[in-house]
């Protein structure tokens, strides 16, 4: 044994250099939810905290709708597209089983020979995405990463089922991931718990939809979804500021996955958060976007100025899986 | 062991908190949902706090049969008691 491989060698710090975004024009609001659900506007807005949400137009693809937000992430982490060396798009809307819409994405953005690829996490699918990008930048197996949460859910939900026809909705965040002097994103903490794979998914495998009429929806058994996000998870983002190694009481802004109001109120109420910190509340909005909730969230919050360059977000996706992860990292 | 009293008055506090309903309101013969508005999933963090304040195990398809302040208090003292 005589030959000796090199290894590479990437970066000591990452961050987000920046962050971009894609809402869909067609706002959807719950007058329009409510012509094929019997329920009301009060109990929607009491169970969900969900106003009004957006879905895209034949025209806003899962490719346009990326393309959008990953373009303006490039442009806000001022990158030039072709130092980009993978691209990682997180999407369960992509109706394609190959290939992955990740490679048109990036002759899409101007980084036609990067690595690309699509991952399936559902909801922790943008931070599952910020962690691998994150440790591609540490390992110099790329020097920047775009990371891409996408969802056209309103694609695959049935407008019928009064249970989630007012939750799911469309649209797009992405992010630049890179080298930084300092450190801008913290340790994962993530995980699955595949005993409760059938809480959150497809009805049916598309096979079986094959010989049907029968497009497969989603499903969602609320209760045991709430429970499990609610408590689960907030110890799962307490455990992120712990490995971090930030304080509640340092943090500026709590950025959960928009699955749903009382969610975010519950993990909020569990984690004791000081009153200063900035929560997210784009569902109100937006609806629940899974894998582009957070980058979205994050979004409003820039455009609004709750968030500023330099802040302390916590950040926590999680869904279908059941798959989760958390970190905190600096805003750009 | 917890008097029947001083289960109601710890759930009503837990209800309280989650729920914002005056604790006085949560008496044994008060319905969750049609007395004190207390919804579904107010229902599961109502459970979830009274399994960790009473050390005990509330399964899911138990909540169901739980619809008044009185059934979650003899629910909680059965299991504590088994």
């Amino acid at each position: 044994m005589t030959g000796q491989i090199n290894v590479s060698t990437g970066a000591e710090h990452t961050a987000v250099l920046g962050l971009g975004s894609y809402r869909p024009r067609r706002v959807v609001t719950n007058a329009e939810i409510l012509e094929q659900i019997d329920s009301s506007d009060e109990w929607i807005q009491t169970r969900s905290g969900i106003k009004e949400r957006r879905w895209a137009s034949e025209d806003e693809t899962i490719l346009m709708m990326s393309t959008n937000a990953a373009k303006e992430a490039l442009a806000d982490s001022g990158i030039d597209p072709a130092q980009i060396g993978c691209v990682v798009v997180a999407t369960v809307t992509h109706l394609y089983q190959t290939p992955a819409i990740a490679t048109q994405l990036a002759v899409a953005v101007g980084a036609p020979t990067a690595a690309a690829f699509d991952i399936s996490a559902a909801c922790a699918g943008f931070c599952y995405g910020v962690s691998l990008a994150s440790d591609m930048v540490r390992a110099g197996s790329a020097k920047y990463v775009l990371v891409i949460g996408v969802e056209r859910l309103s694609d695959i939900t049935d407008r019928t089922d009064r249970g989630t026809a007012f939750i799911f909705a469309d649209g797009a965040g992405a992010a630049v991931i890179g080298p930084s002097d300092e450190p801008g994103i913290g340790p994962v903490v993530w995980g699955s718990d595949g005993t409760q794979h059938h809480v959150i998914s497809q009805k049916e495998s598309w096979q079986e939809a094959a010989g049907s009429y029968q497009w497969p929806h989603l499903t969602m058994d609320g209760n045991p979804v709430f429970r499990w996000a609610s408590f689960e998870m907030a110890k799962t983002a307490q455990q992120a500021l712990d490995v971090a190694g930030v304080k509640a009481e340092d943090l500026d802004l709590f950025i959960p996955h928009q699955a749903n109001m009382r969610i975010t109120d519950a993990m909020r109420r569990t984690l004791k958060l000081p009153e200063q910190i900035k929560v997210a509340r784009d569902i109100e909005r937006q609806g629940n976007t899974s894998a582009a909730s957070i980058p979205l969230a994050i979004s409003t919050m820039r455009e609004n100025g709750e968030a500023k360059s330099g802040d302390l977000a916590l950040i926590i996706g999680f869904g279908a899986g059941l798959v989760f992860a958390a970190q905190v990292i600096r805003l750009p | 062991m917890a008097s029947t009293e001083e289960i109601r008055s710890n759930l009503a506090e837990i209800v309280n908190e989650i729920a914002g309903i005056p604790v006085e309101d949560v008496q044994l013969d008060k319905s969750f949902t049609d007395d004190l508005d207390v919804d579904s999933l107010s229902m599961v963090e109502v459970v979830v706090a009274a399994e960790e304040k009473f050390s005990v195990k509330i399964p899911d398809d138990e909540v169901k049969n739980l619809k008044t302040v009185g059934d979650a208090v003899a629910f909680i003292e059965r299991a504590q008691n088994g």
